[in-house]
C-alpha cells in the first residue's frame, strides 16, 4: 500500500507574512522608483530645477512643525471638505428630485452638462467679479466645479437600484424614512463613496486655483509665494501636503468600504 | 370605506377586474387581465395556475397593491390594496419568485425587515426572526450574508421573512420554480404545513399542475388574457383517483 501526503513547505503564518510583504512591496515600489529617479536627477541638475528630496523632506517637516504654516494646510483642507460637502448636499438633493420627476430631469440635465464644461479657471474669474468675500468665493468655486459630477453620480446610483429589491421592500409598506434607511442608502452607498473618491482628487486640484482669488493663506497661496521665490523645494513640499491629505482621506474611504461592504462575495478569479 | 370585515366576507375579492398595459385603445395596448371575477375566502389556499404570460403575475401585483387595475375592483379584507396601500402594513406578506434578499443584510436581518417596518422593538424582532429561521432549518446561519447561502437556503430565508410579520394574507409568486425538484418538494411541504398551522389565506401562483395539486385546496386555471377557465376545490379527503381526474381536466384546459 502506498500513501502520499502533501505538506506545504511553510506554516500559514509565514505564508500570510509573505503575502503581506508582497502586497506592501507592490504598493510601495512605484513610489520608490519615482523617488529614486528624482534623487538621481537632483545630482545632475541645478537645485531650482530638481532639488534634493532631503531638502524637500526638511521643508515638509518645517510645515508640520510651524503652527502658522500648518494652519495654511488645515485651512485648505477645510475649504476642500466644505466645498465637497456643499456640492454633495446640493447634488444629492438635485438627483433625488431628478429621479422622481422626468420633467425636472429633462430641465436640469442639460444645465448640469453645460456647467460641467466650464473650466475651473472661468469659475475663478466669475467668482472674483460676482462676490467679495474670499472664503465665499472659494466655496462657490469648489461647489460649482464638483456639483455636476456629484449630481450625475448620485442620479446614476439611484437609477441603478434593483427594481426587484425596491418592490420587495415596498411590499412591506415602509414609511419614506424607513425606505431610505433600509433600501436607498445602503444601495447607493458604494457609488457615493466612489463619487467622493473621484471628486476629492478633482477638488484638491481646483482648490489651489481657487486660492489664487485673493486668499492670504492656504496651500494655493503658499505655492504662489514659492513660484515668486523660484523655490522648487518649497513648491514640492506644499504640493506634498495636498497629496498626503488626499492619500489619508482615500485610505479612510477605503477603510469604510472594506467595513461597510464586507457582505460582498469575493470571486477567486479576478476580472 | 369600511375598516371592519365580517367573517363571511371574502378575504380577497376581484370584481370584473381588467388590466391593460400601454394606452387603452392604442395599437400598443396589451390586455393582460380581462374582466376577472374571483373570490378567495379566509383561510383558503388558492393555487393560480396558467401558462407563462397568461397574466398570473399581473393579478398577483394587483392583489399586492403594487399595480392599479385599469377597471374593476380589487378588495383585500374589504379595502383597496392600491389606494389604501399603507393600511396593509403587516397584513400582507409576499414570497417572490426569486428570494430578493437585501445583499447588505445578514440572514437574520433580512428576516427582521418586515418587523422593522412595523416598528417592533429590536429585541423582540430579533427573537422572532431567530424563531422563524430555526423553524425553517436555518439555525446557525443567522449571521451569514445571502451570497454565502445556497439558493434553497436563501428562499427559506425569504419564506421566514414573510411568515415573521404574522400577516394574515400570503401571496406567493412561483417561489420554488428556481430550485431543484428535491429542494422545491421539501420546501413546498414545509410551506403548506406552516400555512395550515398558522391559518393563513394564501394565493400561490404556479405553472406546475403537480405543485398546484400539492399546495392548494382550490385551483383556478387561467387562460390568456387572465380569464378563469377552470375552478376546482378539493381537500385532504379527496382520493388519488379524483386528484388524477382533476389533473387530467387541468391538462385538457391548458392544452386548448
Amino acid at each position: 500500500m502506498s500513501e502520499t501526503t502533501s505538506q506545504s513547505g511553510s506554516s500559514p503564518r509565514a505564508n500570510w507574512l509573505l503575502a503581506a510583504l508582497r502586497r506592501f512591496a507592490t504598493s510601495v515600489l512605484p513610489f520608490v522608483v519615482v523617488i529614486a529617479i528624482w534623487q538621481f536627477a537632483s545630482l545632475f541638475f541645478p537645485r531650482f530645477l530638481f532639488p534634493s528630496l532631503i531638502d524637500v523632506f526638511w521643508r515638509c517637516l518645517e510645515i508640520f512643525s510651524s503652527g502658522a504654516m500648518f494652519a495654511d494646510v488645515l485651512s485648505t483642507i477645510f475649504r476642500i471638505l466644505a466645498g465637497l460637502a456643499g456640492a454633495f448636499i446640493v447634488g444629492g438633493g438635485l438627483a433625488l428630485v431628478m429621479v422622481r420627476s422626468r420633467a425636472v430631469d429633462n430641465f436640469l440635465s442639460p444645465i448640469l452638462t453645460l456647467l460641467q464644461g466650464i473650466p475651473a479657471l472661468s469659475w475663478v474669474v466669475f467668482a472674483i467679479i460676482w462676490f467679495h468675500g474670499v472664503e465665499f468665493r472659494i466655496f462657490f468655486i469648489m461647489v460649482m466645479t464638483t456639483l455636476p459630477a456629484f449630481t450625475f453620480q448620485v442620479l446614476g446610483a439611484l437609477r441603478a437600484m434593483s427594481r426587484d429589491l425596491m418592490e420587495m421592500v415596498f411590499s412591506f409598506r415602509p414609511t419614506r424614512m424607513k425606505l431610505f434607511r433600509v433600501m436607498i442608502a445602503p444601495a447607493i452607498l458604494p457609488d457615493i463613496l466612489t463619487a467622493w473618491k473621484v471628486n476629492l482628487g478633482n477638488a484638491s486640484r481646483v482648490v489651489v486655483v481657487a486660492e489664487l482669488v485673493g486668499a492670504t493663506g492656504g496651500v494655493g497661496y503658499q505655492l504662489l509665494q514659492q513660484q515668486q521665490l523660484f523655490d522648487m523645494a518649497g513648491a514640492l513640499a506644499w504640493t506634498l501636503q495636498l497629496v498626503f491629505f488626499v492619500l489619508i482621506v482615500q485610505g479612510a474611504l477605503t477603510l469604510i468600504e472594506n467595513t461597510a461592504f464586507r457582505y460582498r462575495a469575493v470571486s477567486e478569479r479576478a476580472i | 370605506m369600511r375598516d371592519t370585515v365580517t367573517s363571511d366576507e371574502a378575504a380577497i375579492h376581484l370584481d370584473h377586474v381588467s388590466k391593460v398595459f400601454g394606452k387603452p385603445g392604442s395599437a400598443e395596448a396589451y390586455r393582460a387581465v380581462d374582466g376577472l371575477d374571483l373570490d378567495v375566502r379566509s383561510g383558503q389556499m388558492l393555487a393560480l395556475l396558467g401558462k407563462t404570460g397568461c397574466g398570473k403575475s399581473t393579478i398577483f401585483n394587483m392583489i399586492a397593491g403594487l399595480t392599479e387595475p385599469t377597471s374593476g375592483t380589487v378588495r383585500v379584507s374589504g379595502r383597496d390594496p392600491f389606494g389604501d396601500f399603507d393600511s396593509f402594513r403587516g397584513k400582507m406578506a409576499i414570497v417572490f419568485q426569486n428570494d430578493r434578499l437585501l445583499p447588505w443584510r445578514s440572514a437574520i436581518e433580512n428576516v427582521e425587515l418586515g418587523l422593522e417596518m412595523l416598528g417592533v422593538p429590536a429585541a423582540e424582532r430579533r427573537a422572532s426572526a431567530q424563531l422563524w429561521l430555526t423553524k425553517l432549518g436555518l439555525g446557525g446561519h443567522e449571521n451569514d450574508y445571502p451570497h454565502a447561502l445556497s439558493g434553497g437556503m436563501r428562499q427559506r430565508v425569504s419564506i421566514a421573512r414573510a411568515f415573521a410579520t404574522n400577516a394574515n394574507i400570503l401571496l406567493c409568486d412561483e417561489p420554488f420554480s428556481a430550485l431543484d425538484e428535491s429542494t422545491a418538494g421539501r420546501l413546498r411541504a414545509e410551506f403548506v404545513r406552516l400555512v395550515k398551522e398558522n391559518g393563513k389565506t394564501a394565493v400561490f401562483i404556479t405553472h406546475s399542475i403537480s405543485e398546484a395539486l400539492e399546495i392548494g385546496d382550490r385551483i383556478v386555471v387561467l387562460k390568456r388574457p387572465a380569464k378563469i377557465a377552470y375552478d376546482v376545490s378539493f381537500d385532504a379527503a379527496t382520493d388519488q383517483r379524483e386528484r388524477e381526474l382533476i389533473r387530467s381536466r387541468i391538462g385538457d384546459v391548458l392544452a386548448v
